[in-house]
């Protein structure tokens, strides 16, 4: 696998949520794990708010010092830079939602291209708007694309529908994700689903195929 | 794909504002609410639609006042500093007797306050937030599924009244994401005798104004919008009633502290306190009648808010201070945990059952 695995897509894609999932699996598979906050779009749902995680699993999480704090002030953390130096390290990026989110990336571009060791992954939930087909997917992803000067090369299905999601809500976007990177080159990474799901969606998919992670849980 | 969808309690206004018909967004970025306009932003070009960003809120609000005049679906939204500024302009609105909608996803005040979620907007958005005599029909929804189905309502209830309407839901409902039907609305364009589209020289031309300089005139326009007033107080208290058929105890919580206040009264019911909550969907008109009724049945009331106490003070005017009303409340962004409302509502009744 890469050396750096960027989550971008469309706002409220799930892009934090599933990044932070991947690196607490990188970390528990024994590698050293960097998670990098670059959100420049959203103030709340930081990847701050699992700090605690980060730590048991020691993942080294890279924020802004001030986020979570109601600072709202779009700013990269300068720590980020040291990520292109420390080259022993697994890198997660999580990126801001939309075009405006992967601005962000276009400072770091000459590093990621001169090191060439990078995943740039379009995440997507076909039951979000304004992403419901695949062409309009394929909109959000060529803006993204645009935005950042960087190729997506990994699709991430996140398809969801919150804690409503059945099984069948996820295996019937399958073919959209699919269609998706047919449509664009690249290639279906993995779907992601709630644990609770899990065991019946691998039923159908086959596991390698298929990410575990925890949504967000109702709290009222 | 499906029908339902997976949204943030902002953009589920957006899309439904579009389905009901709107077509003219105005506003300016403002946290928590700038999903709405950039949502609007993105979907308006694409359907025939204005959205423009202004220069202020209080331009924005002046764009709305245009459009409203020539009868077509329009709208605004803002978190509550730009809504302070937006006074004027909703003051002006209302004296012209225009249907509007004005969207408030309220965050802490007083003063640039913060980013987190309150409802300490209740006096502005119920008590006249500009000057002059005048009410806003205002909803307050609970849920992502209520910010779509209230907004597609306050265009119709503020189109058939000709009085701006006010969807007020707070940080929390604007940024919490929840699987969501939109339904197709039924809107067509109706043809009304008010408005400011030409006259072809077929017709005298209409006149829309809030100015009047004969005091006679302007006395009677009061009157006659306080005709309406009266008549939405009669048709229009929307209102939940949850358990409370046998209910001793009444909660009274609206919005995001409705949700945290179901909770607290299905623990309170396990512990055998018979207690149950009304939950006002619209402010103004307040739903004074089940409340009036409730204070001949129960022992006392609990008002649960994201501000200082501002509901309680209906909740005392509707059932006329008849049983005591205690408020259980955090500000500043702070929510109240359906703990502190249990704890609350066991002090109410005396300890646990």
């Amino acid at each position: 696998m890469k050396r750096i695995t960027i989550f971008s897509g469309h706002y409220g894609s799930g892009k934090t949520n599933v990044a932070i999932n991947y690196a607490v699996k990188l970390g528990k598979e024994g590698n050293p794990v960097s998670i990098a906050d670059l959100d420049i779009v959203n103030p709340y749902f930081r990847t701050k708010d699992s700090e605690e995680l980060f730590e048991k699993n020691g993942i080294e999480l890279i924020s802004l010092p001030f986020a979570n704090t109601s600072v709202d002030l779009p700013s990269m953390p300068s720590a980020a830079y040291g990520l292109f130096e420390r080259r022993d390290r697994k890198v997660i990026i999580d990126l801001g939602g939309d075009d405006r989110g992967a601005l962000a990336l276009g400072r770091f571009r000459p590093r990621l291209l001169e090191e060439n060791d990078y995943e740039m992954i379009f995440t997507v939930n076909f039951y979000r708007p304004l992403t419901t087909t695949v062409e309009e997917a394929y909109e959000v992803f060529k803006e993204i694309e645009y935005a950042s000067k960087l190729k997506f090369t990994k699709i991430v299905n996140n398809s969801n529908l919150g804690i409503e999601t059945g099984a069948e809500d996820v295996l019937k976007t399958v073919a959209l994700a699919n269609e998706l990177a047919e449509k664009t080159g690249t290639e279906l990474l993995f779907t992601s689903v709630d644990e609770s799901v899990y065991d019946e969606v691998t039923k159908v998919l086959s596991p390698e195929k298929v990410f575990k992670l925890k949504l967000q849980e109702k709290i009222f | 794909m499906a029908d339902k969808v997976l949204m943030k309690g902002n953009e589920a206004i957006a899309e439904a504002a579009i389905k009901a018909g709107c077509r003219h967004y105005f506003g300016y970025p403002i946290t928590p609410q700038t999903e709405i306009a950039a949502y609007m932003a993105k979907r308006m070009p694409k359907i025939g639609g204005v959205f423009l960003q202004a220069e202020s809120e209080i331009s924005a609000i002046n764009m709305v006042y245009g459009v409203a005049g020539t009868g077509m679906r329009v709208m605004t939204s803002s978190s509550s500093p730009g809504i302070s500024l937006k006074q004027e302009g909703i003051s002006y609105i209302a004296g012209a007797d225009l249907p509007a909608l004005i969207v408030n996803i309220q965050r802490g005040g007083p003063g640039l306050g913060g980013i987190q979620p309150s409802q300490s907007d209740y006096f502005q958005s119920t008590k006249g937030g500009g000057h002059g005599d005048y009410r806003l029909i205002v909803l307050t929804p609970a849920s992502v599924q209520e910010m779509a189905d209230l907004t597609m309502l306050a265009f119709e209830l503020s189109e058939k009244y000709r009085v701006p309407a006010m969807l007020l839901a707070d940080g929390t409902m604007g940024q919490m994401m929840e699987p969501v039907e939109i339904p197709e609305a039924d809107y067509t364009p109706t043809e009304k005798d008010w408005t400011v589209t030409g006259t072809q020289m077929k017709r005298k031309h209409n006149v829309v104004n809030s100015l009047y300089l004969s005091p006679e005139e302007l006395e009677k326009t009061n009157f006659e919008r306080f005709e309406r007033y009266k008549q939405i107080e009669e048709n229009e208290a929307r209102y939940e009633s949850f358990m409370m058929e046998d209910a001793e105890y009444c909660v009274v919580a609206f919005g995001i502290a409705s949700r945290v206040s179901k909770n607290a009264v299905i623990a309170a019911r396990e512990m055998g306190i018979k207690v149950g909550m009304i939950r006002p969907i619209t402010i103004w008109p307040f739903p004074a009648k089940p409340l009036a009724e409730a204070a001949d049945k129960v022992k006392s009331f609990l008002s649960v808010e994201l501000s200082m106490g501002q509901m309680i003070e209906d909740v005392k005017l509707a059932t006329e201070c008849k049983k005591p009303v205690y408020l259980c409340n955090r500000v500043g962004g702070m929510i109240p945990t359906p703990e502190q409302v249990l704890e609350s509502i066991k002090k109410m009744a005396g300890g646990e059952r």
